[in-house]
């Protein structure tokens, strides 16, 4: 790669207050520099905003426009309250997977702080948001905003004609399975609001036919003849539980169905990003870390900028150990940062263990390496391939076995060259929405008796589901309308019928 | 090119409606959690904000997730001492090893969800059930109105209130200024003028110069319009506080043991009810609290709804210290007296024609409101049947039985309707 030149420059500014003009000039330069370090972005959009608007934005999980429902409200009475007193700061920025990429900026930023929030939000997430494979597949960014406006409002509608209460409960179903709403391998079909639109009316209307016809309650005389011996209803198990039910749930009216869809349609705009924490902050942060050092490089940041941008960076990048009464897992910051860090060590100065480890990137292109991994991993194989025996060391990594037929907790690997595969290993397994969340299939539906639909939980390690399954089940059988049975399937095989919800 | 907008100006309130949301849903625990707070509160600290606190099971959004058990292989950061093949004693639940992190979303060891609710949102709850027309509830709740007076003038305002002498004076002396150099000029044009008509072989040229400057001069002055924005003048009002006065309340209640705790709950509010009614027209108010069963005393609040007493019942008593405290402390020309008194309707039989007379000769000619609240299910007793020869001779003696606590605001309606009448007439 080519070294950027370096020329001396007068400070852009020194005092800690911002002004327009400022964050503009700001943005030129951090944009440049982006540029030369071959970032891809959206077209940004950034947008300043006072600290209750932030908490806002917290409350609907960075949406910029959601649909009302109670529960935002309680998120937002919580970290209003927590704000209020103190126990938190709010974030410096939020940023949304759209197109143009909107960013928010706190009114209350200084100077420095709104440069990092650019730096980090309006280029190193930008980027992500833009190149990454998941959010690619995944996600629509062009008509992300015009497809929660009309969420927004169809939503509303609903609330006018049906009242607010009979959609707040269909929501609440539909939020409490709102996980089990993504196909985890079909790629999904992108769609703008106008068709949307459109296509939502004939929806209401074929889907209705449909349905009357797989439920007709015609007694058929010639049953006993024909009827295949092990027919069941879906044919293969079905994983996305929110698009079996607004296909197939006998008794839901149009407009149910289509709440059903919504839901389903952020889960799964969502989808990538629970995936993707590691590296999406990972990136994010190296790139501030990067472009603020190359800007103060270049003179255009004064010394004492310097000082409080390190101070935020390092509190951002801090892992507390395990036994720290701080300590809340592995920090996604953290860790994706000391990798990505890592990738471009490899790259630049590989040591004779990198080459071992990393034949294939150690001393090439630092910059090609890094738009690799980016582009092409989600977090858990991510882990998997770039984890290196270093960042092992650092972090002081090691591993436990949790077992409870065991009386004791065994500690199965640490950082030291046996371990480094198997922490590595069960890091990656740590990281996989695969493994995070229960397996849950749509096993069989009683087409020709009580209508009944049976679920089937596949275990993992033999883990049990929490209690909360109960009141999930209810609202299962709310939004299906018949019995609903939850079996579990261990790993011998062997099936149990763990809880009945009727209605 | 980034685009970077301002978006402080959009407001603030995108979660209000969420929050009414959610308020509404958790009513009935917000309306108990309000109710538990003003039976701990003072009557006169019943307007701030409280904090409400759910049960956090009550609020949760379940999903399905793993619970605990099985096998889990977890990394961690930051070993110390630890080697492959270690085997640790496992840590009770609740501590250590990331255990914490999970346990609230286990389910297990939760906290319960504390919010605030704004002091407006309090007393819509604390109103509630006590079936308050709307008009006195924003009555209530809003922070009493200012008067408006007049106060001079402004430049600025609505065409209503334009002051036309003011104005026309403004226009007149503006134009007096503008037009008072051409005028100057135009004297002394016409000066030349005249001399030149008068002087020998005047020059044609020379009057017609003349006659053509005088006429632009005049132009001008003719185009200083005859009245413009700036001379406008508005008559200016201003809020001026009400007239400030005092008042006193009389709490009067029987602490006789038939009165159990739910009874002086209830009396509590309507006491609260008063003392609020109290604050939207008065500057200061005090207190006085008379506790009585046999023999009455004035207690402190605390005393007054905690402490229990047993004994017969003798209102007379409690109408007599009332009577002596009044004309001792309270004359009636500086202070605007109220009384309410709450009982369960028990007297001693002999006492309730005394108390009759008490009021109607003592109490009643120096006092703005008498507000008597009977707390019973069953039926009346003589003190009742007394009282309602009272309620009929006088317009300002309200009397009402209590059963729950929608029966308190009608005691106090008359009160509320009379002032309304008083305002229509000033």
């Amino acid at each position: 790669m080519s070294v950027l030149p370096v020329t001396k420059r007068e400070p852009l500014s020194t005092g800690s207050e911002w002004t327009f003009e400022l964050i503009e000039e700001y943005d030129k330069e951090i944009s440049r520099i982006a540029k030369n370090f071959n970032l891809s972005t959206y077209p940004n959009q950034i947008e300043i905003i006072s600290a209750e608007q932030m908490m806002d934005a917290y409350a609907s999980s960075g949406m910029p426009i959601g649909y009302h429902h109670w529960s935002y409200g309680k998120h937002f009475m919580e970290t209003e309250k927590n704000y209020k007193r103190g126990r938190m700061g709010l974030a410096y920025e939020i940023v949304i997977n759209s197109n143009p990429c909107i960013s928010y900026l706190m009114e209350e930023n200084t100077m420095i702080m709104q440069a990092l929030v650019i730096a980090h939000a309006a280029y190193g997430h930008n980027s992500f948001f833009k190149n990454n494979y998941l959010f690619q597949q995944w996600t629509s960014a062009d008509s992300i905003i015009d497809y929660l406006l009309f969420a927004k409002n169809y939503i509303r509608k609903c609330e006018k004609k049906y009242g607010v209460e009979t959609v707040e409960d269909t929501l609440d179903s539909c939020h409490a399975l709102m996980n089990f709403g993504v196909d985890r391998y079909k790629r999904p079909q992108q769609i703008s609001m106008k068709k949307e639109q459109n296509r939502q009316k004939e929806r209401e209307l074929y889907l209705q036919s449909q349905i009357n016809e797989l439920w007709r309650t015609i007694p058929n005389f010639n049953q006993d003849k024909t009827e295949p011996k092990e027919y069941r209803f879906p044919q293969d198990p079905q994983e996305n539980i929110l698009y079996f039910i607004e296909k197939n749930a006998p008794l839901l009216e149009p407009w149910q169905r289509e709440i059903v869809r919504i839901v389903r349609k952020i889960s799964q705009y969502f989808y990538p990003q629970k995936q993707t924490k590691i590296m999406n902050e990972g990136w994010a942060t190296f790139w501030h870390y990067t472009i603020l050092n190359q800007m103060y490089d270049e003179g255009l940041l004064p010394d004492g900028y310097m000082i409080e941008f390190l101070q935020s960076h390092t509190n951002v990048v801090k892992q507390p150990t395990f036994d720290s009464p701080y300590y809340s897992g592995i920090n996604p910051y953290a860790l994706g940062f000391a990798m990505m860090s890592d990738i471009r060590r490899i790259s630049e100065n590989p040591t004779a263990e990198d080459r071992e480890w990393f034949p294939e990137i150690a001393g090439k292109d630092w910059l090609e390496n890094l738009d690799f991994a980016m582009r092409n991993f989600k977090d858990e194989s991510f882990i998997s391939q770039y984890l290196s025996p270093k960042v092992i060391r650092e972090f002081k990594l090691f591993s436990i076995t949790d077992d409870d037929v065991d009386s004791h907790i065994e500690v199965n690997a640490i950082h030291n060259t046996p371990g480094y595969s198997r922490v590595r290993e069960i890091l990656a397994d740590q990281n996989n929405l695969g493994s995070i969340e229960p397996n849950l299939q749509i096993y069989n539906v009683d087409v020709r008796g009580d209508r009944s639909i049976t679920l089937r939980h596949y275990q993992y390690n033999r883990k049990p589901l929490a209690s909360s399954l109960d009141e999930v089940l209810r609202h299962f059988a709310r939004l299906w309308g018949f019995t609903v049975r939850l079996e579990s399937v261990d790993e011998k095989g062997e099936v149990t019928l763990v809880s009945t919800c009727e209605v | 090119m980034s685009r970077l907008i301002d978006k402080r100006i959009n407001g603030k309130n995108k979660s209000a409606v969420n929050r009414r949301r959610f308020l509404n849903r958790y009513k009935k625990q917000i309306k108990q959690a309000v109710t538990d707070a003003i039976s701990n509160r003072s009557i006169t600290d019943i307007e701030t904000g409280e904090s409400i606190s759910i049960p956090s099971r009550d609020i949760s959004e379940p999903i399905i997730h793993h619970g605990q058990g099985g096998k889990r292989q977890v990394v961690h950061p930051g070993n110390k001492e630890f080697v492959q093949g270690d085997r640790i004693e496992r840590p009770k639940s609740g501590q250590g090893k990331g255990g914490s992190g999970k346990a609230s979303n286990d389910g297990e060891g939760e906290d319960d969800f504390v919010f605030e609710i704004s002091k407006e949102e309090f007393m819509d709850f604390f109103f509630e059930d006590m079936e308050l027309p709307n008009l006195i509830k924003t009555k209530l709740t809003t922070i009493y109105e200012n008067k408006k007076v007049r106060a001079g003038f402004k430049s600025d305002g609505i065409p209503a209130n334009i002051n036309v002498v003011r104005s026309l004076k403004n226009a007149y002396a503006r134009r007096i200024a503008l037009c008072a150099p051409y005028k100057k000029q135009l004297k002394v044009l016409e000066k030349q003028l005249d001399e030149l008509l008068m002087g020998p072989n005047p020059s044609q040229d020379l009057i017609d110069d003349l006659e053509k400057e005088i006429k632009e001069l005049k132009h001008k002055i003719a185009h200083v319009p005859y009245i413009d924005e700036f001379d406008l003048r508005y008559n200016n009002h201003i809020d001026l506080p009400k007239p400030s006065t005092q008042a006193v309340m009389f709490c009067v209640m029987d602490v006789s043991g038939s009165m159990d705790q739910n009874k002086k709950d209830l009396a509590k509010r309507f006491f609260i009810l008063l003392y609020l009614f109290l604050t939207r027209n008065y500057e200061k108010i005090e207190l006085v609290f008379i506790s009585h069963h046999t023999n009455a005393k004035e207690v402190t609040e605390q005393e007054f709804f905690y402490s229990r007493e047993t004994g017969g019942t003798v209102v007379s008593s409690a109408l007599r210290l009332t009577h002596e405290i009044i004309t001792e402390r309270y004359p009636s020309d500086d202070w605007n007296i109220y009384v309410a008194q709450a009982s369960d309707g028990d007297n001693w039989y002999d006492d309730s024609p005394l108390c009759r007379s008490l009021i109607n000769d003592k109490i009643i000619p120096l006092v703005q409101y008498f507000a008597y609240v009977e707390i019973t299910p069953d039926n009346h007793q003589s003190l009742w049947y007394e009282y309602e020869k009272i309620a009929q001779q006088n317009a300002n003696f309200a009397m009402q039985q209590l059963e729950s606590s929608a029966d308190i605001y009608p005691v106090l309606r008359e009160l509320f309707r009379k002032k309304d009448d008083v305002k229509a007439v000033s």
